[in-house]
């Protein structure tokens, strides 16, 4: 065998030594076990294959801007006061664009003093004037765009550190979609989709307020007490006992203003109380705790209440100045401790979201997928190779070689992939990707073969024949590989987890078919010849 | 072993034939689509729930309906799936019970009908009791019922132990018994549970005729959104495909290609709407790779026209598509053929979920393969027949090939 062969017979071997690393890693034994244990670390199941839950979450971005004009209404106010500008009133007439403030009443010759105000104090608002005594009031656009995205961005990582509290693995959380504010999550070997939605979906708003009239047993009630208007520092909230077993509607005022709110909170903990009932502990940081001992400190004999998500969830006399810690109790079970304890400890959503999507594959589903999907593959592929060893024989040696190759490059791309840390899984779409890439790879081995036995039907000798053979079906195959790589492309932009998958074991498998039929078919071809006489038969 | 020696068939010749049967298929299935079975979306595409439900036995359809119609889900399409044996049934909402307010009140309308009547007195520690059916106890709940009860006596290493007899028992009923636990004798045999854990379990669970195998809800704007994308991918890959075989060959290869291509797909969903098969998102990647191939077979023909362009200076277009088609014949029979194989594999043994996938396939590459012969060269050679006709250079000639 000459220099150049033996060269690119070692090329071919340390490449299939690199894939075959790539699909195994280094097994700690040769027995079958510990090989399926190898490939199952390595080669990751996308979740129609290993059950789990996959959602997609809608963040309603409009929730944080309201936040944001909220405060900014708070904000304008106080300025308004400090620069005693008189004014009837500050709304936001349009609830699907919070950040249009309308002021009124304003008085005339306000002018440059309500523009200096914008331009300190708000500076993401710009502020005209409505004619007469309004002005309005918005966000700049690349604020707002900011303060969207940024909501989704936080969403993420509060969504992230709830799930992560869970202790899945290698859960997928991250933005889906283009500019529609959308989340993908998706965990592998969770069946229980309500309880991963329940710690989502709280946005876990903690405040404590003080308590100034109620219960009540119904809004009407309650409103009648105060004439039919709720006083302006007041809010009128219902009561809502954790889990879930109430008596009976229960409607509170509580002050506008909160004692302590979400972020005065350092950690809260599960425990059980005196009566070894579970209930949730939290502690205050140091300013936090400050504040709420000046402020219980001036409401001895007062009530409070703990309000969870604008519901009141429990109310308490004050009978002492409180520094640091506070429980909530009452009527929860022990899962619903630890996870509300979880939720306030993971921070606060900033903005509610809604479920667009939800699927949940259950582990039998997924084994019974692999099984037709591997049984299909075997078959397909044995019916390939008999048929190539049976209509070419040498030569269909040698695709049969190309094609197991082809298998193992492959595999070892998507093995190769998750040990770089991209996140590439193998789909059911995707098995059926490998067995396109089967069908279509060996068509390059037939260009060649016809094209070879073509020539030779012409006279050519045999190692003219494979070589006329090879170029003249180079150009087509590249032509289709290109072309069905670009489809697979696109497929991939577009599709979502179990077709991204299908376009990727099909782009792969395109890629080693390249180097196999190409190159590998080239190099045994060459092999043969070189071994064969001068004028002996080229089995094809 | 050689199957094509030597052929020397007139294709061309045959164009009215070919023409004629193009427009019996494409029109039958244009019809369906508008008139009949319309487009089958599938649910990713217009949204709604579904659920598959494994039985304990062979299930009571009607029954099933009632118990649904009580849960007030009215019209649900409930019908067999998978082999009879796996007593499995599909159970799917319209989009109407999938409001994006609350997503999955379906499901839980579902789950809770088949319920029917929950056992009292069952505490497996979830606050709502239909979590305690152990044949559709999450993970989680099973191990914090063993955590809490503890019938191991376990100290440190409780977590490790009962999650790993949580896995097994999960195993058990998931891998070995497809989902749904006949009686909680069953546990005694299965592997890696201990005797001490599958005794505690019958106190806080029950066991219902059921399992969730499996739940998809597309809310209707995912399903409006997915639309989109899916038309966008086509038109993109459409588009591509013009350019870039405009590029490497004359603009009318890249056109007779199109429309080939416009051809293949239209007669594969038409046969998806006369077959009133569901179109789901693996079926429009199954369109997508069919599109490819079908470019693939359309491009090796015109390699070997413009091959034998050059070489044939004197013969007429049609003489040449003719000898180009027969010479490449071997090739696209086998190349076809085999494809053709290992989708029929696929279609045959690849299970329900990919039944959609590989119909669209099997029909797309017999189409496809046809279609190189039977659409994309006539074009051709129509087009340049036209030019000369009119009296213009012909244009499909050798000058660009690249």
């Amino acid at each position: 065998m000459n220099k150049k062969l033996l060269y690119q017979a070692l090329f071919i071997i340390a490449i299939m030594l690199f894939f075959l690393f790539g699909i195994f890693g280094i097994p700690k034994g040769l027995s079958g076990e510990a090989l399926l244990t190898a490939l199952t670390d390595h080669i990751h199941l996308g979740l129609d294959l290993k059950g789990g839950t996959h959602l997609i979450l809608q963040v309603k971005v409009n929730d944080a801007v309201n936040v944001d004009a909220q405060n900014a209404i708070q904000v304008m106010k106080e300025q308004l006061r400090n620069h005693k500008i008189d004014y009837a009133d500050i709304s936001q007439p349009d609830p699907q664009n919070p950040d249009h403030i309308v002021l009124s009443g304003i008085q005339a010759g306000a002018r440059s003093d309500l523009i200096s105000i914008v331009q300190d104090r708000l500076p993401e608002y710009d502020i005209t004037g409505g004619g007469g005594t309004s002005w309005n009031m918005s966000m700049k656009p690349s604020a707002l765009n900011d303060l969207k995205n940024r909501a989704v961005t936080q969403a993420i990582e509060t969504i992230r550190n709830r799930i992560d509290a869970l202790g899945v693995s290698e859960p997928t959380i991250q933005e889906h979609g283009l500019g529609q504010y959308q989340i993908l999550v998706q965990l592998p070997g969770v069946d229980d989709s309500q309880r991963v939605k329940d710690i989502m979906q709280n946005t876990a708003m903690l405040e404590i307020k003080q308590v100034l009239g109620g219960p009540y047993p119904s809004e009407q009630a309650a409103m009648q007490e105060k004439g039919g208007v709720v006083p302006i520092d007041q809010m009128l909230l219902q009561g809502n006992t954790l889990g879930g077993r109430s008596e009976g509607e229960q409607w509170y005022f509580v002050s506008r203003s909160s004692a302590i709110s979400g972020k005065d909170l350092r950690h809260a903990s599960p425990t059980t109380d005196q009566n070894g009932q579970p209930d949730v502990n939290f502690q205050l940081t140091g300013e936090g705790g400050q504040r709420f001992f000046s402020f219980t400190s001036a409401h001895v004999k007062d009530s409070l209440g703990v309000v969870l998500d604008g519901k009141v969830r429990e109310v308490a006399t004050i009978d002492e100045p409180i520094r640091d810690q506070v429980e909530i109790r009452g009527h929860m079970d022990a899962q619903s401790a630890k996870d509300l304890a979880m939720i306030l400890n993971s921070g606060a959503l900033p903005a509610s979201i809604e479920y667009r999507e939800e699927r949940t594959v259950g582990p039998s589903l997924g084994a019974d997928s692999i099984r037709s999907g591997v049984r299909a593959a075997v078959v397909g592929m044995v019916a390939v190779l008999i048929f190539m060893l049976i209509y070419y024989r040498g030569a269909g040696v040698n695709a049969d070689v190309a094609l197991i190759m082809n298998l193992i490059i492959l595999l070892g791309f998507l093995g190769w992939s998750t040990m770089a840390g991209v996140n590439v899984a193998l789909t059911l779409p995707g098995i059926a990707g490998v067995i396109l890439t089967v069908g279509m790879g060996v068509d390059s081995n037939v260009l060649i073969f016809e094209r070879i036995r073509e020539e030779l039907r012409n006279g050519k000798t045999p190692p003219s024949a494979v070589d006329q053979g090879f170029s003249h079906a180079w150009i087509t195959i590249v032509d289709t590989h290109v072309t069905t790589i670009v489809s697979a492309a696109i497929l991939f932009i577009f599709g979502t987890g179990p077709v991204k998958g299908f376009a990727t074991t099909l782009t792969f498998g395109l890629l080693a078919n390249l180097f196999t039929a190409v190159f590998v078919s080239r190099v045994i071809f060459e092999w043969v010849l070189s071994r064969k006489q001068r004028g002996e038969a080229l089995s094809i | 072993m050689e199957f094509f020696h030597n052929v020397n068939i007139d294709f061309l010749g045959k164009k009215w034939y070919f023409l004629a049967f193009s427009l019996i298929f494409s029109v039958a299935g244009v019809f369906s689509m508008l008139f009949w079975h319309h487009i089958p979306w599938g649910l990713d595409f217009r949204g709604g729930t579904l659920v598959k439900v494994k039985f304990a036995h062979k299930p009571d359809v009607p029954a099933v309906h009632s118990a649904l119609d009580r849960a007030g889900l009215h019209n649900p399409k409930i019908q067999p799936y998978d082999l009879a044996q796996y007593n499995k049934v599909l159970i799917d909402l319209d989009v109407r019970e999938t409001n994006e307010q609350a997503l999955d009140q379906g499901k839980q309308k579902i789950i809770q009908a088949l319920e029917g009547n929950v056992p009292a007195g069952k505490q497996c520690g979830a606050a709502n009791p239909v979590a305690c059916d152990l044949n559709n106890a999450s993970f989680l709940t099973v191990k914090n019922y063993l955590m809490d009860k503890d019938p191991l006596h376990l100290g440190t290493d409780a977590n490790a132990r009962y999650t790993a007899q949580t896995q097994a028992i999960m195993n058990y009923r998931d891998n070995t018994l497809g989902g749904v636990l006949n009686s909680f004798d069953q546990l005694k045999t299965a592997p890696g549970v201990d005797p001490g854990v599958s005794g505690i379990i019958p106190d806080g669970f029950f066991l219902s005729d059921f399992h969730v195998d499996d739940v998809e809800i597309v809310g209707p704007q995912v399903g409006s959104q997915l639309r989109t994308q899916a038309a966008l991918a086509t038109l993109y890959s459409l588009l591509g495909m013009l350019v870039y075989l405009g590029f490497r060959f004359e603009w009318i290869y890249g056109i007779a290609a199109v429309i080939t291509v416009f051809h293949d797909t239209l007669i594969t969903v038409g046969a998806f709407s006369l077959t009133n098969t569901e179109i789901s998102l693996t079926v429009i990647a199954a369109l997508l790779t069919l599109i490819g191939y079908s470019n693939n077979d359309t491009i090796v023909v015109f390699d070997r026209i413009r091959e034998n362009i050059k070489l044939m200076r004197r013969e007429k277009l049609s003489e040449i598509v003719n000898r180009s088609i027969n010479q490449t014949l071997s090739r696209t029979i086998l190349t076809a053929g085999l494809t053709f194989l290992t989708v029929l594999a696929l279609f045959l043994f690849g299970g329900e979920v990919l039944r959609g996938f590989s119909l669209a396939l099997v029909i797309g590459i017999l189409i496809g393969t046809y279609s190189s012969i039977a659409i994309a060269a006539p074009i051709l050679v129509a087009y340049q027949d036209w030019r000369i006709e009119k009296g213009k250079r012909p244009v499909a000639m050798p000058g660009k090939a690249r």
